[in-house]
């Protein structure tokens, strides 16, 4: 294998700082519908006592479990001692740090008290997986920026594989603790599940792995840097692999619904009679998110384009988005199973008359607050590909062979 | 240079008695009311020897009556949550904080319908205290479940969590509130037993004088511990259960007659 040389992004300045220019703007905007929120009060968005997380919690949860499969090429070059998958570290570490501060600020900004922040840095309480996820978080981000360091700095490199291993593990975690945000919850019929946690780290695969696909072409096209055709089917068949695990994630999540009797309703509720939440599962989870990206990504012809490729990516992460939908909203959305073998006639609170499900119906600034943290990503993403070394000069075949994959470690 | 060290600073004499006096008139009332706070038994802690809880009697619980519901909402300042200017009425319906309610079932089987007063069960291993990031929600020793608002921070995580629904987030602006019952913008909150009468050695709740008043009697409140408390008679003396007894969450509200 060649030797690799990484330079920064230097596409012209004019069309990098309108690049700059639109992503600030959508950060600038979604700051001010944070602030907004935080002046008015929540009662400005579609959230409810019913429907407690929402769109902004899609957008984040997407991102941090984004954020941790974006890492996996880093992992699978230093880890697994994959040669070719090497040139692709750096950027897979700056793509995992510019997703969680994306995700974590849409977080943060959509507490009922933000400006509290100090007090969830101060006040632990160890029993909660939120509190081991504010650790997880945060120690995810100084590892990949040691990470990070030992790629790039030659001192550095004879640590590269110790931390490495440190930080795949630590991602790992970080994934399973936030599927189990969601899978430790006795209270609602979808979640309480162990399920969820290595559902949430094969999604983080898939989502992180089609974000950092299409980062990369963009920079690599823009540029005219070259990337060959085997690396990118490498990608791709990867891609489709994760997205393939998905959907059988998928299946087993209802199949261990639908067999305890007491799990039929919600089934039901998400298959056939959840409307919008029904909608979103088929065609945004299955369809878009899974099979269209398959048909794709294994077409003998289509495979082997860029655009469709893609595309591909694209549909994935809009089957992410979906996926949240159902899991966060919707699963608030199905009644909590307080009385069971009774129907609710009347009820001062919402609980679900006659098996009705709650409804939300997302706020604009709900939207632009979670662009606004796709928007951070990607801000940070541009400036970090500009100012360093983050961007091999080429992936051409010569300089990835993928015959001479020895990795020197 | 000497004489005017020597000489006395009568001034500087009138500034420090000046403001020793201020300063004990000022700080007097504080002490004192220290004094006397201390001696009252809600400066005490309150110890496990203590569980309150409640018995519910469906099967007193009337059609149409919503006493408990509107004495809740007049003992802790829950009618004082306006509509915001331009809020969806159906939205914001379910945006105001609510501690007790009542929901009207029917048995699927044979049509049976009951009548159950929901409001936060008091777990003895309540979930929404497990989850709480920063230990805002906690479990007094007598087993009140409550929120510290001063370390909430409004992640809703609790909300997420409790299997009755028996939590509010406040979605907007506070423009009035009562001393008992603080309430802040962005935090969450529930039913809190009424415990600033059982702090102040009232031992009942809003609700159950106002079904008591009702003639209904159907809520009766009171220490789980006590073998000799009326609800411990009342427990004894008929069949009851936990709702979600599957979690098995040990709840201090307890129901006759579903």
């Amino acid at each position: 294998m060649k030797r690799i040389i990484y330079r920064e992004w230097r596409i012209e300045p004019g069309r990098y700082w309108g690049l700059l220019a639109i992503l600030s703007s959508v950060v600038a905007i979604g700051g001010l519908a944070a602030l907004y929120t935080f002046q008015q009060g929540h009662w400005i968005t579609g959230m409810t006592n019913s429907v407690v997380w929402a769109t902004p919690h899609v957008f984040a949860v997407f991102l941090i479990i984004a954020a941790s499969g974006a890492l996996n090429l880093a992992t699978i070059g230093t880890v697994f001692g994959k040669g070719a998958y090497k040139p692709l570290g750096r950027l897979s570490g700056l793509l995992a740090v510019a997703l969680l501060m994306g995700g974590l600020l849409v977080l943060v900004l959509d507490l009922g008290r933000p400006d509290r922040l100090i007090v969830a840095m101060t006040h632990y309480n160890f029993r909660s997986i939120f509190a081991w996820n504010i650790f997880l978080y945060t120690g995810f981000l100084i590892l990949v920026i040691a990470y990070l360091w030992t790629m790039a700095e030659r001192k550095g490199n004879r640590y590269m594989k110790p931390v490495g291993v440190f930080a795949m593990f630590w991602r790992l975690a970080l994934t399973t603790g936030t599927g189990s945000i969601f899978g430790f919850l006795v209270a609602r019929d979808a979640y309480e599940t162990a399920i969820l946690a290595p559902m949430f780290v094969i999604m983080s695969f898939a989502y992180g792995l089609a974000i950092f696909l299409l980062v990369l072409m963009f920079t690599f096209r823009e540029e005219g840097r070259p990337i060959g055709g085997t690396i990118m089917r490498r990608l791709s068949s990867l891609l489709g692999l994760f997205v393939a695990a998905i959907l059988y994630f998928t299946l087993v999540y209802h199949l261990t619904k639908v067999y305890g009797a007491q799990h039929y309703g919600l089934v039901s509720w998400i298959l056939r009679d959840g409307g919008a939440y029904t909608a979103f599962f088929w065609f945004g989870w299955v369809l878009v998110g899974g099979l269209m990206p398959l048909g794709i990504l294994f077409h003998p012809t289509l495979a082997g384009d860029r655009r469709w490729i893609a595309a591909a990516c694209g549909l994935v992460v809009t089957g992410g988005l979906s996926a949240m939908v159902v899991i966060i909203i919707g699963s608030q959305a199905y009644p909590m199973p307080m009385f069971p073998g009774h129907t609710i006639l009347e009820s001062g609170f919402f609980d679900g008359v006659g098996g009705a499900a709650a409804s939300y119906r997302p706020a604009v600034s709900e939207i632009l607050l979670g662009v606004g943290g796709v928007a951070v990503a990607l801000l940070i993403t541009a400036v970090g590909v500009r100012v360093l070394q983050f961007l091999p000069e080429s992936l051409a075949d010569e300089i990835v062979d993928p015959h001479v994959q020895t990795a020197r470690a | 240079m000497n004489d005017r060290d020597d000489a006395t600073d009568t001034g500087r004499r009138r500034f420090l008695g000046a403001a020793t006096g201020v300063a004990a008139a000022v700080l007097a009332p504080g002490v004192f009311l220290y004094t006397s706070a201390t001696a009252t038994p809600r400066s005490e802690a309150v110890t496990s020897a203590t569980r309150w809880g409640m018995l519910i009697d469906t099967a007193k619980c009337a059609d149409g009556c919503s006493a408990c519901v509107d004495a809740c909402d007049r003992e802790n300042g829950l009618t004082f949550q306006p509509q915001p200017e331009g809020a969806d009425d159906t939205r914001w319906a379910n945006q105001q904080a609510v501690w007790i309610r009542k929901v009207r079932l029917q048995d699927d089987l044979t049509g049976r319908i009951t009548n159950v007063p929901m409001l936060c069960q008091h777990c003895e291993h309540p979930p929404c205290v497990d989850v709480c990031p920063t230990g805002a929600s906690f479990k007094r020793a007598d087993g009140v479940v409550l929120v510290d608002r001063h370390t909430c921070i409004g992640c809703r995580y609790c909300m997420m969590a409790c299997p009755y629904k028996a939590r509010s987030f406040i979605h907007a602006k506070v423009e009035h509130q009562l001393t008992r019952a603080p309430r802040g913008k962005g935090c969450v909150e529930s039913c809190t037993f009424c415990v600033h009468r059982l702090d102040h050695g009232d031992i009942s709740t809003a609700c159950a004088d106002a079904c008591a008043a009702e003639g209904h009697q159907a809520i009766v409140f009171g220490d789980l511990r006590d073998p000799d408390s009326d609800l411990n008679k009342a427990l004894r003396a008929q069949p009851n259960r936990q709702i979600r007894e599957d979690l098995k969450l040990n709840t201090g509200v307890r129901y006759a007659g579903i």
